[in-house]
């Protein structure tokens, strides 16, 4: 056994009673800080379950028919959404979808420009490497529990947790993305006087932009993989079904809404995918790169 | 220097020195103190880029800058409009000092001033031609109607009327330099800095680019600073040469006069495998001084290649100065002469005088 050189239970408590001050003391003003997040969720959800469930299937039909030009995806789109319906999950289905919209915008939001922040100075890479590890290492329980403390259960807790685990993708590809541009394109753009924005909107993301979208495809997957968890501390949608199966020994009920979150999955990220390509054919990257 | 030279000087460098590495300040007082470029690598890993290069480039030239890879040519280019700075010496152009401009006068400088083509192209991919070409000008603030108008036209003088819709990738690569040429030529600066801007095409491509430069800087009467490792394109489109070699300028002059004199080892090297004869002018050859009239008679700037075929024909061919009046002459002799100058293979022919068998 490794020997016992100091006291921790005084740390331990420290950081119990600091946590429990902030709850006390701060707790209201995370709670108003958060609410937009919890607005946003719910006009979403509102949204989705307002709209006709054929509306849905027509629009992601569509899109996926856009994205491709080929009827493959079209096609799957449409029987993975009737499986949903079929098997009595489309309920479900949209909240768990609106919980993975909220996600996704709000990392949009917060991690491209970190991403942006990332790609122009080492300093400021080497402060957020660490971090994004420990967002995506940490065991999501172990930020769970505070979150739940400072917010109650409910929606808010499982939104901030999937922000937190499906963000480090997006900031990383961001990141990667702006910094592997053609240096040929960013000398030839200096040299005709550009001052850094324009060399950013007019150079950077354009090019870009197909390893940002691979990264929005990533955070929309990791989003889906926190349903079950979310669903622990209030979030409802499918991973609450799963939660119900385990817990009632209901095999059927986890495994069909297992195989609705998979569904999603797919759709989801075979759109997103297609989308990238299209955007990667359009602008030629492989062969600037080349 | 005085006023009235530096006004027709468009570049003028003095004692650019240019040293990558972590300290190079440091490594330039030991350059001063006569440590030498290896020893400098060696010892604090640092590396001369450019060693005290002087030039003076005069307005409405081409000026080329000839040197292998790693001579430093393309660290040269990119101190004119600061794209690298350098780590002592003095840059003006048109007079100005272009050391000393802030950050937001350098934009406008790059601007207005100067434009440059380059050797992997570095044109925008998402783009089509004509934003490609109407891209100078847009960064500048110009409104759309006005720049697309002006990219069209740059376009149509390139030769690729027909393409504005097309996007880089679509193109070949000579088709490519175009757009970069034509994106360079539409901002109508005074300089045009070229780096190795025909290098990665095809030689028959590359040929048409530069025949088409020369007969486009006929009309258009810019100052071009051209980059290249390749000494027969030097000699093609140079009204002047400077060869570089480890950062350090070899020999600088016209191109005849490399040809004719080369200064050193290392330029007789490039010299011993160069087509001279398009390099010497008939001026610099003939047989000066009045003569009976020549039944064909060529201007002074002709270039030797181009006499050559004449002497099929004739044994004479008059030079004619600018008036038109026979200021010389020119024998397919004197040509090979001058030709044969440097030539040591004279021995690996191993002649045999024949006499002596008869």
């Amino acid at each position: 056994m490794f020997p016992e050189l100091i006291d921790t239970r005084p740390l331990r408590r420290a950081v119990d009673d600091g946590l429990g001050w902030v709850v006390t003391n701060w707790g209201s003003a995370f709670e108003a800080a958060a609410r937009p997040l919890l607005l946003l969720l719910n006009a979403i959800e509102a949204l989705l379950l307002a709209t006709p469930w054929w509306l849905i299937i027509l629009l992601l039909t569509g899109i996926a028919w856009l994205a491709t030009r080929r009827w493959t995806l079209p096609v799957t789109v449409l029987l993975s959404l009737f499986f949903l319906g079929l098997m009595e999950l489309w309920k479900d289905a949209m909240s768990t979808t609106a919980l993975m919209i909220a996600a996704t915008l709000t990392a949009i939001v917060v991690s491209i420009p970190v991403g942006v922040w990332m790609s122009r100075s080492a300093r400021v890479r080497q402060f957020f490497t660490p971090v994004l590890d420990l967002m995506q290492t940490l065991p999501s329980f172990v930020y769970l529990i505070p979150t739940v403390m400072i917010f109650g259960p409910g929606k808010i807790p499982a939104l901030i947790a999937t922000i937190v685990y499906a963000a480090p993708p997006l900031v990383r590809l961001t990141d990667l993305g702006l910094r592997s541009v053609d240096p040929s394109v960013m000398e030839a753009s200096r040299a005709f006087g550009t001052n850094p924005t324009q060399r950013l909107v007019g150079v950077q993301i354009p090019l870009a932009l197909p390893t940002i979208l691979a990264g929005i495809n990533q955070t929309t997957m990791m989003a889906l993989a926190m349903v079950v968890i979310a669903s622990m501390i209030g979030a409802g949608g499918l991973g609450y079904q799963v939660l119900q199966g385990i817990g009632r020994l209901e095999v059927s009920r986890g495994l069909f809404a297992g195989l609705g979150i998979v569904v999603l999955a797919i759709v989801f990220d075979r759109i997103t995918q297609a989308f990238g390509r299209q955007l990667q054919g359009r602008i030629g990257i492989t062969e600037a790169r080349a | 220097m005085t006023q009235s030279t530096d006004q027709d000087l468009a570049i003028r460098m003095r004692g650019v020195t240019k040293i990558f590495g972590t300290d190079p300040q440091a490594a330039l007082a030991a350059l001063r103190d006569g440590k030498s470029k290896a020893e400098l690598l060696a010892e604090s890993g640092h590396v001369v880029g450019l060693d005290d290069v002087s030039l003076d480039i005069a307005k409405g030239q081409i000026f080329v800058v000839m040197g292998l890879s790693g001579s430093g040519k393309s660290t040269l280019i990119r101190h004119v409009n600061r794209l690298m700075e350098p780590t002592a010496g003095e840059i003006f152009v048109n007079a100005e000092d272009v050391l000393k401009m802030p950050l937001d006068q350098l934009r406008t400088y790059r601007r207005t001033r100067v434009s440059m083509v380059f050797q992997k192209f570095g044109l925008l991919p998402h783009r089509s031609v004509l934003d490609n070409v109407a891209y100078g000008l847009e960064v500048r603030g110009m409104k759309k109607a006005e720049r697309e108008a002006e990219a069209r036209k740059w376009i149509e003088t390139v030769g690729l009327a027909g393409y504005e819709g097309a996007r880089p990738r679509q193109l070949s690569g000579g088709q490519q330099q175009r757009v970069g040429l034509a994106r360079a030529l539409a901002l109508d600066t005074d300089i045009i800095l070229m780096d190795e801007a025909f290098s990665a095409l095809d030689p028959l491509i590359r040929s048409g680019m530069q025949d088409q430069l020369m007969s486009l800087q006929k009309t258009l009467n810019k100052t071009i600073l051209f980059i290249t490792h390749d000494f027969d394109e030097a000699l093609k489109i140079g009204d002047r040469v400077a060869v570089l070699k480890d950062g350090t300028v070899q020999q600088e002059g016209r191109p005849e006069d490399i040809v004719l004199n080369p200064a050193n080892e290392h330029i007789e090297e490039f010299v011993r495998d160069v087509n001279k004869a398009r390099a010497i002018r008939v001026q610099t050859i003939m047989e000066a001084g009045p003569a009976e009239p020549c039944e064909l008679a060529v201007p002074a700037e002709t270039r030797c290649e181009d006499v050559l075929p004449l002497f099929a024909e004739h044994q004479w061919v008059g030079v004619l100065n600018d008036a038109g009046t026979q200021v010389g002459r020119i024998t397919a002799k004197r040509v090979i002469g001058a030709l044969a100058r440097h030539e040591n293979r004279a021995a690996a022919a191993q002649p045999v005088r024949l006499e002596a068998a008869q």
